[in-house]
């Protein structure tokens, strides 16, 4: 490797407790990410892929094994990574705008840096006409650009991103998803984003990163090379997509049994 | 027309209510000692509202005759002793709260006692109240901050413990610090509990103002009230609980209108 990852993350372990036994919900996890790389880490419900993604985000930190951004070992959450979260998670008591700017009041910025972040990010991402607007009188798909935008205010050089277009409806996903591309490209920010989706993965990433149920291990890391935009019903995306369906297939088969065993948690 | 449909069948209880009531007094199957008609509360009512004096510039202001009725002068010391009571119950319950809601530690050192004193009712402590702080409207206040105190203090504790984690994820996420949560995340996400136990605290206020008036103090409506059973006046009785009962909708409608126009945020509350 010629320069050094912007995540690394080696050897790592995540134990938990379930029904009194200690089930591996990560194990012997490698993975180098490069600056300005977008990777999905891709699996069934239950694969480790969110506990992963948590513990780059610093909230639950691994059992063993170190976790490093930039050379140096994650130990809390912090703004140098932002998350956006399935749910969105918007302060309901706060405005679009003020949702927008509350990193960077936290940050100590000066008022006319925040207007004027605000304000570009408003328009960036199209929400001009929702500034004063409460989260709950917006869509899923406003509130999730909002929750990006929270993001990109802070301005971390690592995007986390959990499941963040889960609950949106197809043409919603496909165009958020383009967005996400765009302000990648214009960023270059580090995306780490966690789907279920092979087609979202394929359409999105640089790399898919498979993960495998219990014990959550990586099972393949698919560099995806095709050009963007991506389209769909190519014949080699959907060679792609029919391969990776197969290794998902597998792990999702281990899912079902496990839970009819009523082993599995989620 | 809807509103106006609304409006129409919600007066109509009260309309049937009132039709029997004149219908039992005017046929005469009642006493009117134990039941005086309607027509007789209402004439009480004005009598009891109305200026004792004819308006005489030389005494003050035309706004300060229209109140110098006793009523007037009897709902201004009951208001006063709620908002003082509730004040002073809400301004001790909620910091508690907030600390109980928000450390483990408060959490544990005084919930245990909390929970030994807050099924006692106000109307309980009479006695010391007026053994420690003698008559007039210190032992009345002292018994309403207690009515106010524990509906606000529990729905507080209640508030902040139900704070969402994902909200504090993303202030920790974002880089806010310690306090920053607390004033920002923590404390505005507390609000719709905090405002529901206020509400809950100021209808107890006011039960609690009504019995302490019958104790210490010689004004306010639930002096009148039981002055008025000394001589048997039953349509003042009547005519004082109703203006107890105006005046006590009439607060929790303000209290609500100003809850739901501060958390106009907040979902379900739409209604008002």
């Amino acid at each position: 490797m010629t320069e050094r990852s912007h995540i690394s993350v080696q050897g790592v372990h995540k134990l938990f407790q379930s029904g009194g036994q200690e089930v591996y919900a990560l194990k012997a996890i490698d993975l180098e990410i490069a600056r300005g790389e977008f990777v999905c880490l891709l699996g069934p419900s239950g694969c480790g892929k969110s506990t992963l993604l948590n513990a780059v985000a610093g909230f639950s930190l691994p059992t063993s094994g170190t976790i490093a951004v930039d050379g140096v070992a994650v130990t809390d959450p912090g703004p140098d990574r932002g998350m956006v979260f399935q749910e969105y998670a918007l302060f309901p008591w706060m405005t679009v705008e003020q949702n927008i700017a509350f990193g960077l009041q936290v940050k100590g910025e000066a008022r006319t840096v925040i207007q004027d972040t605000v304000s570009g990010l408003l328009g960036l991402l199209n929400l001009q006409d929702f500034r004063k607007r409460y989260p709950k009188d917006l869509s899923g798909g406003m509130r999730q650009r909002v929750a990006i935008a929270r993001v990109l205010a802070i301005d971390s050089p690592i995007m986390l991103m959990d499941e963040p277009f889960g609950a949106l409806d197809a043409l919603t996903r496909r165009t958020l998803q383009d967005e996400l591309l765009r302000l990648w490209t214009d960023l270059k920010k580090t995306i780490l984003f966690v789907t279920h989706s092979i087609e979202e993965a394929l359409y999105l990433a640089d790399r898919t990163v498979v993960m495998t149920y219990r014990p959550g291990t990586l099972k393949r890391d698919l560099r995806v090379d095709l050009p963007r935009p991506r389209d769909v019903a190519s014949p080699a995306f959907n060679a792609l997509k029919k391969d990776l369906s197969q290794l998902l297939t597998e792990e999702q088969t281990r899912h079902d049994q496990a839970e009819f065993r009523g082993a599995a948690v989620d | 027309m809807k509103r106006l449909r609304h409006t129409a069948s919600g007066v109509l209880v009260p309309l049937a209510a009132l039709a029997v009531w004149q219908l039992l007094s005017s046929k005469g199957w009642v006493n009117a000692t134990i039941l005086p008609s309607p027509m007789q509360v209402l004439t009480k009512w004005w009598a009891y509202l109305k200026p004792l004096e004819a308006f005489d510039p030389g005494q003050g202001s035309y706004l300060k005759w229209c109140f110098s009725g006793e009523l007037p002068q009897d709902a201004m010391g009951s208001l006063y002793r709620v908002l003082v009571g509730f004040l002073i119950g809400t301004g001790l319950a909620l910091p508690l709260g907030l600390a109980m809601g928000y450390s483990r530690l408060a959490y544990g050192l005084f919930n245990p006692l909390i929970q030994v004193l807050r099924p006692i009712p106000p109307i309980a402590y009479i006695p010391l109240s007026i053994l420690w702080f003698g008559l007039g409207n210190p032992p009345a206040i002292f018994l309403i901050s207690i009515g106010a105190f524990f509906p606000v203090l529990m729905n507080t504790v209640a508030g902040v413990q139900n704070v969402d984690a994902i909200y504090l994820r993303v202030g920790r996420n974002l880089g806010a610090s310690r306090f920053t949560q607390f004033t920002r995340i923590i404390l505005p996400a507390a609000t719709p509990y905090i405002f529901t136990g206020a509400r809950i605290g100021m209808g107890t206020a006011f039960i609690v103002v009504i019995v302490s008036e019958m104790i210490a103090v010689n004004n306010g409506l639930g002096y009148r009230i039981l002055e008025a059973r000394e001589y048997l006046w039953s349509d003042k009785i009547i005519a004082g609980m109703f203006t107890i009962g105006l005046l006590g909708l009439g607060i929790d409608t303000l209290m609500s209108r100003l809850s739901a126009y501060l958390l106009k945020w907040h979902r379900g509350l739409e209604q008002g």
